[in-house]
């Protein structure tokens, strides 16, 4: 016999509802909630869930554009338009909590969900991306976190079969304890193929398809939307979920010949608080009410409570609505993949949502209450206080370098800007054979071929189509965003949208993942207001429209809250093959030409505030970071793709962390032609009519706008007048070739062997982890 | 030609290797449920890359068991041409077509990357339209790599000149440092005493466009389809 705990201030709180939602809650259903309602509530009215610290803000973000088919908000992932009657479907999703206390289980069932959101929508998932944050390596349970993480995606993204193409790690202080792990999938369908998560057609049979419930996961979406403390990891580890991704891989592969066959009226998948969230939602999208019995739901475990099933965060499990009479076509197609699946309700007319066990009531919730009317707090804000000690910081502080090549050797091998090889060798990055451009350029370009779609009723592809290019770059300068949320939010979108114009694309839309510390804090507060800011208006002068995203709140343990961190991905077309361009330089004599300027005189720290050089060299992580004038950016990325739309560019890479020295490094030596492989090509530059002050900001400053690309000499005059004319400045410094990294400037003149390059980038973090 | 391409479930570099056959080579192409039978009429199989039942239990332990399974080993024993590339090595070794076992990286990890490949021998239907002394370039992708036999089945492999392909350095050389995955000899790929089944690690079907990065890939089903021209069509099952 249940005996369900009584309902409690304190079992209330535990819950994580203030004395006010709940109070609420009880004026929503006319009467206290049960024990399985509260639970109810507590997830569906999480951070993670409902949004509602940061749902005013949100509103912020341009969701439009002719291109958009599912907007943002809508469904599960957002959709756009790409031409020919295809469609791309993609979003970024965090799994930080989880990660922190579980990092294999916590970071690979990210990856499992964000491929449902995917598949949920009906299309094919074909790419994956990451965005990872740890602290520094030197510490043993950093390092234990770190190989979990990856080991983790690996595990879950190699076997599902789905080639991880892209990504960043940053290591800070800041993130010690608390990681983050944002995870990106990216899949394709045609439009006709849309699939939408609303229970429709009163009557209709709900089926449940996947593996049984388990007690794993319970409640995960509360967890994630609470402070990380000391007691965390034992307290929570229940709340991380087990992952299955050969279970995914079937169940996907089943969702998509399900859904060809149209008997499919709706389709969600069970993520965050489960079989609670799928039931409601696509109740509330439908404007219908939906009706399950718990008896019906497989069960991997005996005896669990009603409160137990709804609210396990048990993996790889759909909720499909089925067209009344085709529910044989469910059953044929889930046998064949050995599947389990289970008739467990139907959709009614009634607007609630009612949840019944062995026939007797346990829930009867308004489900559309329950999931659009979740409180909304207009939380305040105040400029953090650091903010005043960082504007106050000048360069005069520190003095000019005078070891050059050594300062460039130890920003290559510091880890956030080393190669991350050791990361992304792990990965399964070239599995669907469509991997044009791998991991270690500016950007991913993954091709779109036939078998990239779903299948049709007919069981073929359909008709044939050229095949597209897609561009897709994750970024976000988080020191920056630290000490300017606003302005570095705008340069986390600028630096994609770069991304992005270097390898020849076209930008399309925006997903970002807002990862943030205690909203209640108005410092923090101010962080994430600044944040939504400055990242609206970046993917507005893109044209680059969010279509979803996620936010993780309370990323904070013991020590204080991480950076504040907007992960920006952002996705885009190369409308040619021949457009594929990459960031390490080609053939010897061919000229370099930085586009921008060799430095922004008019910063007084000239690119030096927040940069890596001041972080690596002097210990330091202060000062206003460079500014960005998005107008002169935007024009940059047109005139580029000018440019190499026109064929006069060999390479192309955007200078960010760490300066133009560091650019130039990675230029000569970023190429990995096979294992033990490299192309080292070398470079001479004469930086000697630039106007540098110093030389630690000619070389590591990290002024905004600027790429470095390469030319052909005969192309020389052809490149010069295009960029005239879209009003790009164009500084020839340069030429390939050698196996040198030679700098000269009016200080003296920086020369490296590129091998002495190389070894420090390419080997730094597996050294660290051996 | 016809060629079946397996399809278990998890298997995950099936329309790869259809992709491959059909459309960069012309020829036919088709998958073939795990659960099915018989092969039909088809000139080659295909066991293709993936993680066949997870691969919780050993790699390619569960899949060998397959009915369909029993269909390749007949064909095989025909005298036909099977290619098992990365878990369709594994599932070949466990079915006991292949001698030898592919077990953990010596690292432990995964590993996703171009490596350099010496040919060992020409002399198979999957190897004789390798240039003599070409080099290959072909990925890797794989958890499990590490080849593994007794002392005599290397001997043997030796003898007979089933050795295939060896991990290399780009200089042709068979050092530690080239191996990936601390096989024994550096045996990235090998085929049975007949010359009519083979395996290997790599994944030439990665390496058959030139826009993916190269070619070389191609050699060995362009080896294969050389091999099948002019031959006997095996009795199918």
């Amino acid at each position: 016999m249940r005996i369900d705990p009584a309902i409690t201030p304190e079992l209330v709180q535990k819950h994580g509802l203030t004395p006010d939602e709940f109070e609420r809650i009880k004026a929503i259903l006319g009467r206290s909630p049960n024990y399985t309602e509260l639970g109810i509530f507590s997830v569906m009215w999480s951070e993670h869930c409902s949004y509602k610290n940061t749902r005013p803000l949100l509103k912020g973000f341009p969701t439009t554009s002719d291109k958009i088919l599912v907007g943002a908000g809508e469904e599960n992932a957002g959709i756009i338009d790409i031409g020919d009657g295809l469609a791309i479907a993609f979003k970024i999703e965090s799994h930080n909590h989880p990660s922190a206390v579980e990092p294999f289980q916590g970071a690979a069932t990210g990856v499992g969900g964000i491929i449902r959101d995917i598949f949920t929508m009906g299309a094919r998932p074909i790419c994956a991306l990451n965005s990872l944050r740890f602290g520094e390596l030197s510490s043993p349970e950093v390092r234990r976190l770190f190989s979990g993480v990856v080991s983790g995606i690996a595990h879950y993204g190699n076997c599902f079969g789905i080639p991880t193409l892209a990504g960043e790690v940053y290591f800070d202080k800041s993130y010690e304890g608390n990681p983050l792990v944002n995870v990106f999938c990216l899949g394709v369908l045609r439009h006709e193929q849309i699939a939408r998560g609303a229970a429709k057609g009163v009557g209709n049979p709900v089926f449940y398809v996947g593996p049984a419930t388990g007690r794993d996961g319970l409640a995960g979406a509360a967890f994630a939307s609470q402070d990380l403390t000391e007691e965390s990891a034992e307290q929570q580890r229940g709340a991380v979920q087990v992952g299955d991704p050969f279970m995914e891989k079937l169940v996907m592969e089943a969702c998509l010949e399900l859904l060809a066959t149209g008997c499919v009226a709706g389709i969600q998948d069970m993520g965050a608080a489960g079989l609670t969230c799928s039931t409601c939602e696509t109740a509330a999208r439908a404007g219908t009410g939906i009706e399950i019995d718990l008896s019906k739901v497989p069960q991997r475990a005996p005896n669990m409570t009603p409160y137990e099933i709804m609210l396990s965060e048990s993996q790889e499990r759909m909720l499909i609505i089925v067209k009344k009479g085709r529910e044989k076509e469910v059953q044929t197609i889930f046998d064949k993949w050995d599947l389990p699946w289970a008739e467990v309700g139907f959709v009614t007319d009634t607007g609630q949502m009612v949840v019944k066990n062995h026939g007797e009531l346990i829930v009867n919730i308004p489900a559309s209450k329950l999931a659009d009317e979740a409180p909304i707090y207009h939380r305040t804000s105040r400029e953090p206080a650091y903010l005043e000690n960082v504007r106050r910081f000048t360069l005069e502080k520190i003095s000019d370098t005078v070891t050059p090549e050594a300062d460039l050797k130890a920003l290559l091998a510091w880890h956030s800007i080393a190669s991350k090889n050791w990361v992304y060798r792990q990965y399964d990055h070239m599995v669907r054979n469509g991997s044009v451009v791998c991991p270690g350029s500016d950007s991913a370009v993954v091709r779109i071929k036939e078998d990239s779609l779903p299948l049709l009723p007919d069981g073929t592809f359909g008709p044939r189509f050229t095949e597209k290019l897609i561009a897709l770059a994750v970024d976000c300068n988080a020191t920056y965003v630290y000490l300017d949320p606003y302005e570095g939010a705008k340069i986390a979108v600028a630096e994609c949208a770069r991304n992005l114009a270097c390898s020849g694309a076209i930008p399309l839309g925006t997903t970002d993942n807002l990862n943030f510390g205690n909203p209640h804090n108005p410092e923090i507060f101010y962080q994430l207001k600044k944040s939504v800011e400055g990242l609206a208006e970046g993917c507005r002068a893109f044209n680059a429209p969010v279509t979803g995203g996620n936010v993780s709140l309370y990323n904070q343990n013991p020590n204080g809250p991480i950076d504040p961190t907007p992960t920006v991905a952002m996705v885009g077309l190369i409308e040619k093959w021949e457009y594929v361009t990459t960031q390490w330089f080609k053939n010897e004599g061919d000229v370099i030409v930085l586009l921008g300027e060799v430095i922004d005189s008019s910063d007084p720290l000239l690119g030096m505030g927040g940069s890596a050089y001041l972080q690596r060299i002097h210990g330091l992580k202060t000062g206003t970071p460079p500014r960005l004038n998005l107008d002169k950016e935007k024009q940059l990325h047109d005139g580029l793709r000018a440019l190499i739309y026109a064929g006069l560019v060999m390479s192309a890479h955007d200078c960010s962390d760490g300066g133009l020295g560091v650019t130039l490094a990675e230029c000569c030596i970023s190429q990995q032609i096979a294992r033990d492989t490299p192309r080292l090509i070398g470079a001479t530059i004469d930086l000697r009519n630039s106007p540098a002050t110093r030389l630690d900001a000619l070389l590591f400053g990290e002024s905004q706008s600027r790429v470095v690309i390469s030319v052909n000499p005969n192309k020389l005059a052809d490149a010069k007048s295009e960029a005239s004319q879209r009003g790009i400045s164009f500084n020839e410094i340069g030429t390939v070739g050698g196996d040198l990294l030679t700098i000269q400037s009016s200080h003296r003149t920086v020369t490296t062997k590129l091998a002495d390059l190389h070894d420090p980038w390419w080997n730094a973090i597996g050294r660290a982890m051996n | 030609m016809n060629f079946a391409v397996l399809q278990f479930p998890a298997s995950n570099c099936d329309q790869d290797a259809v992709h491959v056959l059909k459309n960069v080579l012309g020829h036919s192409a088709r998958l073939l449920w795990h659960k099915e039978n018989s092969l039909g009429d088809v000139d080659g199989v295909l066991i293709p890359g993936g993680f066949s039942y997870g691969d919780y239990l050993r790699t390619g332990a569960i899949a060998r068991f397959s009915p369909i399974m029993k269909a390749v080993q007949l064909f095989a024993e025909n005298g036909g041409m099977v290619l098992g590339i990365c878990n369709g090595f594994q599932i070949l070794c466990e079915a006991g077509l292949l001698p030898g076992a592919l077990v953990r990286n010596r690292s432990l990890q995964f590993c996703c990357e171009r490596v350099h490949l010496k040919v060992a021998t020409t002399r198979s239907g999957f190897t004789r339209a390798i240039p003599e002394n070409k080099l290959l370039q072909i990925p890797i992708a794989h958890g499990d790599g590490c080849y593994f036999a007794d002392e005599s089945t290397l001997g043997e492999l030796q003898k007979n000149d089933q050795i295939l392909f060896q991990y290399a350095t780009p200089q042709g050389m068979l050092t530690d440092a080239a191996n990936p995955n601390g096989s024994l000899l550096n045996i990235a790929g090998i085929c049975n005493k007949n010359r009519n089944v083979a395996g290997m690690m790599p994944h030439p079907e990665r390496a058959s466009e030139g826009w993916l990065g190269g070619t070389d890939g191609r050699l060995i089903f362009e080896s294969w389809l050389q091999e099948l021209t002019g031959r006997n069509k095996p009795s199918a099952t």
